[in-house]
């Protein structure tokens, strides 16, 4: 279809620019700043409006928290991704008991079946937050499958406060992501919710129907 | 002159607003819309300035666009992605099916796509022998019933519970009936996630593409976008070639506004940044992607300085949660992909001027969705422009159909009107005429019933004014 491509940009070309080029004003986008504690406490507003659900856990804790939580709920398993920082500290920290820790290390082809029908909750790290409107940032990849945040009908999320920006405009300055980005980044501000019955919220349409974010204060 | 078969938005819109159930629908889910938007937007001031910044970026998108294009297709490449072109809806949905068909691929997933609805692409696999399931929940239930969407982001907007509930228990196996709307949900998750699991291909659309890293960007609440993107071994993603930005910093106040504007949301529950297949060491993802960029016109509509505007549209769908005629004769009537005010002006450049000159007219330029567009799109001019252009073969225009808008009957119309208003003699005797027989024409004449449908005949006077001045004395004319 190279024709298709040398006609289109050709008539494209054609037209050309017309006009000045018109100047950026991002006053707005700057004015969107808060320090740390403050951030914090939006990010829980935004994303507690959408049911996403918080776990209080400091530095030394969160792996205990995690496990707390899954043994409270009783799930029987918790999918995660052994090579990942937060998936080594959690191993390591991880006493057996009701809740099996589950390493997601082979190729989904191998266990599709199971990863849909027979795991009870997805545990990610995550690579930031946004303060403005609520919402965890994560980068999938290798270490923690794209669909370890999205399968699992619960989706348990590590999230330092130290790592939270100001807005999404901010969060893409910071991480770099401006210039290059991985394979898959993903902005995630609840669970999975639709409004296409009647105008009717209801959570848990596709993916996960519970998010939970395990909080680490590591302001102080 | 009017091709035959011509769809009449006119009977269309009469037909819907005689249908209590749907205006019902549509009022309710309007106004929880414009009353959700306008708790996002507190403050005029900084709407007007994020309105501001996110026109300047699709106005500066759009004057780079084909340069854009390269670099995008550059990176998208080197990334891994495959990007095809198409003119037309036929050469895309050819491509898609050749890449279907190279993989051996029998069904599809789709995340929502409105550039897929304009190509037709799910009648056109399902020919093929290919089946197209739509997994937004919206869009699964119009598929059902083998509806089009009546709403750009909420395409099942003029069904109310009690009919998808009746739907449901006809069309799913094994579903009971019930008006629970979490039950519902629950019903079609379940249905939908088998077929995630099992699907060969994902489709999905494309929100923003951005130039400097070769990203697909796509918006949405569900998971079935991500579902669709990411679970299939192939992903294609469809795109207007109208879709790049320059960087992932100019899609971050578009985003803001995209959300907001459209169902009030200050976030989505998902952004998906899209950038590369699965990698070497990753354990899942599609291992091919593939992106056709479409024009379908849209190169036409951008070498035209005054209608290039229509091109700056991100989709919220805002206009038509905010205009008059759209709430009150819902999506279908306008017999298009594309409904409401954005779809007036887009559907006839598309489409062509003359077949779709009566879309043209569906609008009492109120100027509600001008003013509430996010990217500033002057909707209303753009129709005037339009109406002229339907009816007018200008010289350096290139809007498709131009000055085939209007009948016979029309044309010999104004050349007998000019005639008499040229003419004094002739105009003497028209008046002379009117005043005496004008009450006898009656009220269904041709032409005239066009006035009468929805009026009462209007009655000339006895005398003209003429012959009034004359007879009192008055100056001589």
């Amino acid at each position: 279809m190279s024709e298709a491509r040398a006609a289109i940009l050709g008539r494209l070309r054609e037209a050309g620019g017309t006009g000045p080029l018109p100047a950026l004003d991002t006053a707005i986008l700057e004015r969107r700043h808060w320090p740390p504690a403050e951030r914090v406490v939006r990010l829980r507003r935004g994303m507690e409006a959408v049911h996403t659900e918080f776990l209080e856990a400091t530095p030394g804790t969160w792996p205990d928290v995690v496990r707390a939580f899954c043994e409270c709920e009783r799930l029987p398993n918790l999918l995660f991704g052994p090579s990942s920082e937060a998936g080594s500290v959690l191993s390591t920290a991880w006493a057996p008991g009701d809740t099996q820790l589950m390493p997601y290390d082979r190729p989904v082809e191998a266990f599709k079946d199971e990863l849909f029908s027979g795991v009870a909750a997805g545990f990610t790290g995550t690579v930031g937050g946004i303060a403005e409107t609520g919402g965890l940032l994560l980068t999938p990849g290798p270490a923690e499958p794209r669909l370890l945040s999205l399968v699992p009908p619960i989706h348990i999320a590590l999230l330092r406060a130290s790592s939270i920006q100001d807005s999404f405009w901010s969060a893409v300055k910071h991480l770099g992501w401006g210039r290059s980005l991985p394979p898959n980044a993903l902005l995630i501000s609840g669970p999975s919710k639709t409004a296409d019955i009647e105008q009717t919220l209801a959570y848990g349409v596709h993916g996960p129907k519970r998010l939970l974010v395990v909080l680490v204060d590591d302001l102080t | 002159m009017h091709a035959e078969n011509e769809v009449s938005f006119r009977d269309a819109a009469a037909e819907a607003l005689l249908d209590p159930q749907l205006r019902a629908n549509f009022r309710r889910a309007m106004d929880g819309l414009m009353s959700k938007r306008r708790a996002q937007f507190p403050d005029p001031g900084d709407l007007q300035e994020l309105r501001d910044l996110s026109t300047a970026i699709r106005t500066r998108s759009l004057l780079a666009l084909p340069d854009l294009l390269e670099q995008f297709e550059a990176k998208a490449t080197r990334n891994g992605i495959q990007v095809h072109w198409a003119e037309t809806c036929e050469q895309a949905n050819e491509l898609i099916l050749g890449i279907l068909r190279s993989k051996g691929a029998r069904t599809l997933v789709k995340g929502k796509s409105m550039v897929s609805e304009e190509m037709h692409l799910n009648d056109f696999l399902e020919r093929h022998g290919i089946e197209a399931l739509e997994s937004d929940l919206g869009e699964y239930i119009i598929q059902l019933d083998g509806e089009t969407p009546s709403h750009i982001i909420m395409p099942a907007i003029h069904k109310n519970k009690d009919q998808i509930a009746r739907q449901f228990s006809q069309k799913i196996k094994d579903a009971k009936y019930t008006e629970d709307v979490d039950e519902l949900t629950a019903m079609a998750r379940k249905v939908l996630r088998q077929k995630f699991l099992e699907a060969d291909a994902g489709l999905s659309g494309v929100n923003f593409a951005v130039a400097e890293t070769g990203t697909l960007c796509l918006v949405e609440n569900e998971g079935n976008g991500r579902m669709s993107t990411h679970v299939p071994p192939l992903h294609i993603a469809v795109m207007g070639l109208e879709k790049v930005v320059a960087t992932l910093e100019d899609v971050a106040p578009l985003y803001a506004i995209l959300t907001r504007s459209a169902t009030g949301q200050a976030v989505s529950t998902y952004f998906n940044l899209i950038t590369a297949p699965r990698g070497a060491e990753e354990k899942d993802g599609p291992r091919e992607v593939h992106l056709v960029i479409l024009d379908n016109g849209r190169s036409r509509i951008y070498a035209d300085p005054g209608l290039r505007a229509t091109l700056r549209c991100i989709r919220c769908g805002a206009c038509m949660n905010h205009c008059p005629v759209y709430t009150r004769v819902g999506g279908h009537a306008y017999e298009a992909v594309y409904p409401g005010p954005i779809g007036k002006i887009l559907t006839p450049q598309m489409e062509g001027v003359g077949v779709r000159h009566d879309l043209l007219h569906g609008s009492s330029l109120c100027g509600a969705c001008a003013e509430v567009c996010p990217v500033e799109i002057p909707i209303p001019e753009i129709l005037v422009r339009l109406r002229r252009e339907a009816t007018h073969d200008d010289v350096g225009s290139n809007v498709a159909g131009r000055g085939t808008g209007h009948t016979a009957i029309e044309d010999w119309t104004w050349r007998l009107w000019a005639m008499v208003l040229k003419h004094p003699a002739f105009y003497r005797i028209a008046t002379w005429f009117a005043t005496r027989f004008g009450n006898l024409l009656p009220a269904r004449a041709p032409l005239l019933r066009n006035w009468t449908r929805s009026r009462t005949k209007p009655l000339p006077a006895r005398r003209s004014l003429q012959e009034r001045l004359r007879a009192e004395g008055g100056p001589h004319v």
